[in-house]
């Protein structure tokens, strides 16, 4: 497999609630701590990797520095609009009035795909070397924080369905080039998280087929996250089992079945996906919630071997 | 004490919302089971669940409408059903359709816009769609008064507030006044709608412009239905038998998240019918430490896995009291009855006995 930090993008992917911030924020800090000027990006308004990182400010604007490499930005849709306009409708003046306007608003989220475009469009314009914002800064790595898979696939589908509705038009011509962009291997690599539970693998398993089916190709890694040790023998398991009520053993009993439940999952995962290589599998970490240590040791994990 | 809510009881419309990935489905699914076991005629409405909570129910019928679960099927699950469970998968294009059949002045305009390539990518692709056929299927199943009660999944969402924002986005551009005035046969050309047209036409080219306008002609005779169901769907969401239960998981993001959600529906008048705190690790009150543990099992289970038993317990506990801190917090943010929570089970749902466990455990006195 090609190294995934020799992209121009990485793209994380993954069902809700198994952990796709956090490893985004890892894959940012161990892409920065391999020399890398990474950018971690976060869309729909959303700013949690700040928060992880235990950062005090967030790129909600413009990018801003997280940790030493560490770029952060929040695509803000309507900010993209807007920065849009101004690049391409000649005048101050009316790229001005038709950001206000409200019938051109609606409009736009009228237009089906055009808010995915703009969005799809802005991390397209984070990859361009050099950038087309003038004085932008350049990005050895852009890291995307995708939303959950069915809108991910909207998100991936917006070139198209775009160009498909808009035939002329220098939308309709940069959704071409963006969607050249994505069918690249060398320039973007798809990477789903997935815990070993039955929704995360079924999604992780559509997505490989919504991609081969909209951008003519497939999952380029997995990240299996929180997975539980193996801890327990399986005559260690059945010898739980036969002792009575205790808190504990309570614990230890569900460990040994989660754990158990885990790897049928994984199985599950290798045959479906057997084209797919496992990038890493990242360890259930047992603490009130994820500080930015914990960070730094998943990043130790998702850090390229040399 | 640890039924959701005394008034779940009353309720005649309970949607479940929550962020993504807290088992938002599952939980609705076992509220629904919960309901019917307690007597009353109940239909579920899920939204892509997983294949297994769809064998368990049944839905593998695709007819958009709820479908009786059999009475055997739930016996077998060891609850005591005495009234009756109906439930569906939501389709969003199928509802979209029909929605658009049922307002439509004749069948030649029906047709005219189901067929329109900017409505088919509008009742699909744009985000909004699932969320307002989730709403209109509920004012369907509401107005036809089959059941006691509605049981209503909500879209995953990063954000549960989508819910109640996305469907309004899409009425209001359905409904813009300014956009039927502007493209109807007596077009006042406005000053900004001329640069509002020009920039359009600058970005997407003419044929969108065009496609849009024919577009927004067509619906223009549904937008009167389309603006009395939008002022009923509100007034439903805001009556007194309608309550929302929020789903959550302990991890901080959701917590956060349903905080944020209870507050917009205190705000907008709407009344919370519970918190459900999903997939929590019951904390052991006796507290022992680790060394005691082990010392304690040793006799019975031998000293090596007496140490991975008392290693394990100890990793759990730090969850547990994650999991205690999470709904204290969630207790005092969203004071109110119908607080209630979940054990962490050990493996998925896979079949009506255990949505019957967890429904028993959401109930408790109730079932």
């Amino acid at each position: 497999m090609r190294p995934l930090f020799d992209r121009r993008l990485v793209v994380v992917a993954g069902k809700g609630g198994v952990g796709r911030t956090t490893v985004t924020a890892a894959l940012g800090l161990a892409a920065a701590q391999c020399g890398l000027v990474a950018l971690v990006v976060e869309v729909d308004g959303q700013s949690d990797i700040p928060y992880a990182l235990a950062a005090d400010r967030a790129g909600t604007l413009d990018e801003v520095e997280l940790s030493p490499r560490l770029y952060h930005v929040t695509i803000d849709r309507r900010a993209v609009l807007s920065e849009y306009l101004h690049d391409e409708v000649p005048g101050p003046v009316s790229a001005a009035i038709l950001a206000r306007s409200r019938l051109f608003q609606l409009f736009v989220d009228a237009a089906p795909g055009l808010n995915e475009l703009l969005t799809i469009g802005k991390v397209w314009e984070l990859i361009q070397r050099p950038r087309h914002r003038r004085r932008a800064r350049q990005y050895d790595l852009v890291i995307l924080d995708a939303p959950a898979s069915g809108q991910l696939i909207a998100l991936l589908q917006a070139p198209k369905t775009f160009a498909s509705i808009a035939r002329t038009g220098p939308v309709a011509r940069q959704a071409e080039a963006i969607q050249a962009s994505l069918r690249d291997p060398g320039l973007a690599a798809f990477v789903s998280v997935v815990t070993p539970e039955q929704m995360p693998v079924s999604e992780t398993v559509s997505l490989d087929g919504a991609l081969s089916l909209l951008a003519g190709r497939r999952l380029d890694a997995i990240i299996v996250n929180r997975l539980f040790p193996q801890r327990f023998t399986t005559e260690e398991g059945e010898a739980l089992a036969r002792f009575g009520p205790d808190p504990a053993l309570r614990s230890a009993r569900w460990f040994a079945a989660r754990a158990r439940a885990q790897r049928g999952q994984l199985t599950r995962l290798e045959t479906e996906l057997c084209h797919v290589p496992l990038f890493a599998a990242l360890p259930f970490r047992f603490t009130e919630r994820i500080r930015r240590d914990d960070l730094q040791s998943l990043a130790s994990l998702l850090a390229p071997r040399s | 004490m640890n039924a959701p809510s005394p008034t779940l009881a009353d309720l005649r419309i309970v949607v479940c919302a929550g962020a993504g990935g807290v088992g938002k489905t599952t939980v609705s699914a076992a509220v629904a089971v919960g309901l019917a076991a307690s007597g009353r005629r109940v239909a579920a409405v899920t939204i892509d669940p997983a294949r297994r909570l769809a064998e368990a129910l049944g839905l593998e019928d695709l007819r958009n409408q709820p479908q009786l679960v059999e009475a055997s099927r739930l016996r077998g699950s060891g609850l005591l059903v005495s009234g009756e469970l109906s439930a569906m998968m939501l389709d969003v294009k199928r509802t979209f359709d029909e929605l658009i059949e049922l307002l439509a002045p004749d069948a030649d305009t029906a047709q005219a816009i189901l067929t329109n390539p900017i409505y088919q990518h509008l009742s699909t692709a744009v985000a909004g769609s699932q969320e307002y056929t989730a709403m209109a299927k509920l004012f369907e199943l509401a107005e036809a008064g089959t059941y006691d009660v509605i049981v209503l999944d909500t879209p995953p969402s990063r954000s549960a507030a989508n819910f109640l924002d996305a469907p309004e986005r899409l009425t209001a551009l359905l409904q813009s006044r300014a956009l039927t005035a502007l493209l109807g046969p007596t077009r006042t050309a406005a000053k900004a709608a001329e640069v509002a047209f020009a920039g359009l036409r600058r970005i997407t080219g003419v044929g969108l412009l065009e496609d849009l306008t024919v577009f927004f002609q067509l619906i223009a005779q549904l937008l009167e239905g389309f603006r009395k169901r939008a002022v009923r769907v509100e007034e439903l969401l805001r009556e007194p038998t309608t309550g929302f239960l929020i789903v959550t998981s302990t991890d901080h993001a959701p917590v956060a998240e349903a905080i944020r959600f209870g507050r917009e529906l205190d705000r907008m008048g709407m009344s919370r019918a519970g918190v459900i705190v999903n997939r929590v690790q019951p904390l052991d009150a006796s507290n022992r430490p680790r060394a005691a543990t082990k010392e304690r099992l040793a006799p019975r289970i031998g000293v090596d896995l007496a140490e991975k038993v008392a290693c394990t317990h100890a990793e759990l506990q730090t969850l547990a009291r994650r999991d205690r801190d999470a709904i204290r917090a969630l207790s005092t943010a969203l004071p109110g009855p119908g607080h209630a929570s979940l054990v962490d089970r050990d493996s998925d749902v896979r079949d009506l006995r255990m949505l019957a466990g967890l429904a028993r455990e959401l109930f408790d006195g109730l079932v």
